[in-house]
Order: C-alpha cells, then sequence, then structure tokens
C-alpha cells in the first residue's frame, strides 16, 4: 500500500497543481476580458504596444513566411511530380500558407519575440515594485499592463499573418518561377482561382486567437513572476512555451471546428 | 481623544510558516511623522504593504481616519496617498516628468499635458533637481536622483499621508543626509502624516517625531523620538547603538 502510495502520490500531486493552475489562468483570463469591456482605456498604451507587437514583427514574420512557402513550393513540386501533378503548387502553396502555416508559424515567431518580452519586462517591474507603485497611483495594472498588451497582439496578428500569407505565396511563387520552370502568369492565375475566401478568414481567425492567447501567457506568467533575476527568466520561459504549446493546441481544436464535416 | 489618522489594530501576517508580524498595535495622528525602526526580515515592509492595502492582513483593522482602509472607493483610498519606494520602482518606459505626473497624466486627476509637465517641473524643483532632468529616462539618473525623483512622485498629487520605505537604501552619507533633510520639510510644510520605515538610524533622528520598534513580529517599543536613548529597553538600545552582543540575536 506504502509502495502504491509512493508511487501514486506525485502523479496526484501534479495532476492537482496542473489544475490549479489551469484555473488561476482561467481566472486571470475572464479578468482580463472584464477590464477590457470596462474604462478606464488606457488609449496611448494600446497604440504603443500596436506598434511594438504589430509593426516591429513584421520582419520576423515575413522572414519566416517567405522561406516557408519556398519551401513549400519545392515539396510540392518534388511530390506532385511523382504523378504528374506539378500543377498543383501553385494553389497548395495558397492554401498550405493561408489556412495552416501562416497563422501557426506567424503565431509561434511573435510568441518566442513577443510572449517572451512582455514576460520579462512584466516580471522586472514586478520584481522592482514597479507594479505595487502603479497600485499606489491609484492605476489597475490589469487595465494599464494587461489589457493593453492582449488587446494589440489580438488585433495586430491577423494583420501581421495576412502580410505574412502574401509574403509566404510570393515566396513559393518566387522559387515556381526562377528553380522550377513554371509560368508566371499561370502560377498566379492558379493561386487566385484556386483559394476561396474562407481558406483566408480561417487563417486570420486563428491569427487572432493566438494573438490573444500569446500576450495572455506573456502577462500571466509576467505579474506572476518569481522574485529575483532567475524568476524572471523562469516568468519567461514558461510563457513562451505555454504561449506555443497553446497555440498548437488551439490551431487543432479551431481546424477541426472549421474544416470537420 | 484625537482620532488617530492610521491605527493598526492587532494585525497578524503570516506567509506560510513564516509568522511576521503577531498582533501589531500602533497610532499614527495626523500631521505626525512616526518612524518604524527594527532588523532586516521583522516585518517592516509587510506592514507597510498592509497599511497600502497591497498585501492582506490575516488578521487586525488597518483604520484610516477610524475606518477602514478597504471601505469605499480604491481609487478615493489611494488618492490620499503618496508612497516612495526602497529602489525608487520609477517606471523605465517613461521619462522623469511623466513618472512625477503619473497621476496627472491619467484617471481622476488628469490635468491638460502642458499643465502636468509644468507641475512635475516644480516638483522636481522642490527635490532639487533642475528642469533638464525632467526629459531624462530612469536608467541615465544616479541612485540619489532616483530618490528624488521618486520623492517628487509621492509628492506631486499632495497627499494626505506619505509611506517613506526605506528612503535611504544604497546612497552615500551625504547624500542620505540630503534626503532626509529633503522628507522633514517636505512632510512639515505640507502638514502630511509620514510614516517611513528603515534601519538607518542618521534618518530615524532627522525624520521622526515619534518611533517604534518592530521586533519578533510585534512592537517592542514606541515613543518620541527624544525619549529614545533613555528608553531603558535593552532591543531598543542594542539597535540604536548598533551592538552586536544583545537580546537580540545577530544571526537570525
Amino acid at each position: 500500500m506504502t509502495l502504491v502510495s509512493a508511487l501514486l502520490a506525485p502523479i496526484g500531486h501534479s495532476t492537482l497543481s496542473m489544475l490549479a493552475a489551469v484555473g488561476r489562468i482561467a481566472i486571470f483570463m475572464a479578468r482580463t476580458l472584464s477590464h477590457m469591456l470596462r474604462p478606464p482605456f488606457y488609449g496611448r498604451e494600446l497604440l504603443r504596444q500596436l506598434l511594438y507587437i504589430g509593426y516591429f514583427s513584421l520582419p520576423v514574420v515575413g522572414l519566416t513566411a517567405v522561406f516557408t512557402g519556398a519551401a513549400l513550393a519545392l515539396q510540392i513540386f518534388e511530390g506532385g511530380s511523382r504523378f504528374n501533378a506539378e500543377s498543383v503548387v501553385p494553389s497548395i502553396v495558397a492554401i498550405g500558407m493561408v489556412r495552416e502555416l501562416g497563422p501557426v508559424l506567424g503565431g509561434l515567431m511573435v510568441a518566442g519575440r513577443v510572449a517572451s518580452s512582455i514576460a520579462a519586462e512584466l516580471g522586472t517591474m514586478k520584481v522592482t515594485e514597479q507594479i505595487d507603485a502603479l497600485v499606489t497611483l491609484s492605476t489597475n495594472p490589469m487595465k494599464y499592463l494587461a489589457v493593453p498588451r492582449v488587446l494589440a497582439a489580438t488585433l495586430a496578428m491577423p494583420v501581421l499573418v495576412a502580410v505574412g500569407d502574401a509574403i509566404g505565396i510570393m515566396g513559393g511563387w518566387l522559387v515556381g518561377i526562377t528553380k522550377l520552370g513554371l509560368n508566371s502568369a499561370a502560377y498566379m492565375q492558379n493561386t487566385v482561382d484556386f483559394l476561396v475566401s474562407w481558406d483566408v478568414t480561417s487563417g486570420l481567425i486563428k491569427a487572432a486567437v493566438f494573438g490573444f492567447l500569446l500576450a495572455l501567457m506573456g502577462c500571466y506568467h509576467g505579474i506572476n513572476s518569481g522574485r529575483g533575476a532567475q524568476g524572471v527568466g523562469k516568468a519567461t520561459t514558461n510563457a513562451v512555451v505555454s504561449a506555443s504549446v497553446l497555440i498548437l493546441t488551439a490551431n487543432y481544436i479551431l481546424t477541426t471546428l472549421f474544416f470537420s464535416t | 481623544m484625537t482620532q488617530p489618522r492610521i491605527e493598526f489594530r492587532n494585525v497578524s501576517k503570516s506567509f506560510g510558516r513564516n509568522h511576521v508580524l503577531r498582533g501589531i498595535d500602533l497610532s499614527i495622528n495626523k500631521g505626525e511623522s512616526m518612524v518604524i525602526i527594527g532588523g532586516s526580515g521583522t516585518g517592516k515592509s509587510v506592514l507597510l504593504k498592509c497599511a497600502l492595502g497591497l498585501l492582506n492582513p490575516d488578521e487586525g483593522q488597518i483604520l484610516i481616519d477610524g475606518r477602514p482602509g478597504s471601505e469605499g472607493s480604491r481609487d478615493a483610498f489611494f488618492a490620499r496617498f503618496g508612497m516612495l519606494f526602497q529602489g525608487g520602482a520609477l517606471f523605465d518606459s517613461m521619462t522623469v516628468w511623466q513618472n512625477v505626473a503619473f497621476r496627472l497624466l491619467r484617471g481622476k486627476l488628469k490635468r491638460p499635458r502642458d499643465e502636468a509637465r509644468a507641475i512635475a517641473i516644480e516638483k522636481l524643483r522642490r527635490v532639487g533637481l533642475k528642469e533638464w532632468v525632467a526629459d531624462l529616462y530612469p536608467a541615465e539618473l544616479s541612485g540619489g536622483m532616483q530618490k528624488r525623483v521618486g520623492l517628487a512622485r509621492a509628492i506631486a498629487a499632495e497627499p494626505e499621508i506619505i509611506f517613506f520605505d526605506e528612503p535611504t537604501t544604497g546612497l552615500d552619507p551625504i547624500m542620505s543626509g540630503v534626503i532626509n533633510q529633503l522628507i522633514r520639510d517636505i512632510v512639515t510644510e505640507m502638514g502630511a502624516t509620514a510614516m517611513t520605515i528603515t534601519h538607518d538610524m542618521s534618518s530615524v533622528r532627522a525624520i521622526a517625531d515619534y518611533v517604534a520598534m518592530i521586533h519578533d513580529g510585534k512592537v517592542r517599543w514606541s515613543g518620541p523620538v527624544e525619549n529614545m536613548d533613555e528608553s531603558g529597553d535593552p532591543y531598543l538600545d542594542q539597535f540604536i547603538n548598533a551592538r552586536a552582543e544583545g537580546p537580540i540575536e545577530a544571526v537570525r
């Protein structure tokens, strides 16, 4: 009996800890959403975060998209040539980018860049008592710190992914006409013909959800950071890991909802 | 009998098995400057955070003008307070003047930007800083300048009650003297009620009207600063005379 307890106890302990963490994150999310709807609103902070999270993430998302689109074209051409279906390259590159790779890879790259920096910034603010200072200055840290970041990421991600989709398709087109001998006009026509608006819209909805999740994880781990440099470091790592896992999980759930018949 | 401005009634606070405060009773009257002393880890900062509502006591009450601080609106509650944090706690992403005018740029006390900036510069002058400092970022300032900016931010909205957390920690003796003098002058000028926590005896003598010593989670001694040297309390004597030998264990 003692041996069984000793074996089961750590599993039970980890399960309880995980459930408690899920509960805390759910409460944090509910508080963030409720503060989004109630004044005061910090418009200047929102604009600052839109610039930082949106505009300054463009190079990361653009580079990721162009190389992904290019590699995708090469792979599909090679695979398609096995049964004389090289002509599907443009349509599969486009569908693959806008439905799946654009939002997921964009989300993961922005999670690496933004969730980590949010967690490090808010964690440092907590350690240096800046969050306490906000409270004493009659400012709610959830409203002033979490809401603008989460809202900015939710609004900026669809735009980033839309730009990333276009750049990714362009990457495929570039490889198609320079290395694979495809016709430029036919490639573009094929892309436009086979893509339907729901392909693009579903990817942008995914992007908004991923933006929400990655900023939420950055804020949650930053505001609940432990003490000292180690605490902030751990918060940063946890933010990126949890944001990435949540993005991949949410992607599966959304794909099932959108496309399973 | 006058109503104390701040009153701690049997305040206790524990973190797990660590019982930091074990029933603190203390009163601070309007316009008085109370300095709380005690060794590191005796719960001075916890007491201050409880008074501000940043931590909730496990037991007991903290009354502001006879009413629990948790009653009424949080904004109205915090509007009465100013706080100088140990490390300054200045916002890195803002310039010095935006830090000082933080309250005046948003919320109920919001004023036009130019007016808020003018008030911030006037408060910076009050703490001995020149106008050119206003457009610098906190990271560009020395430790002493950061404390002064923190002090300017604490007094910017003319609060009735000001808390000072270790105001001279990490400063050289001359800068410590300057900060102590500024605190004393500002508290007297504004007629504010002040609560300072420190273990710097030069600060105690410069700032305090009254002193309270916390040891083992309770108020060990309290009284007017002029009675401190003749208290006859062995704990207080050991602390104020910085003796290694005595009833307070050196290794805690």
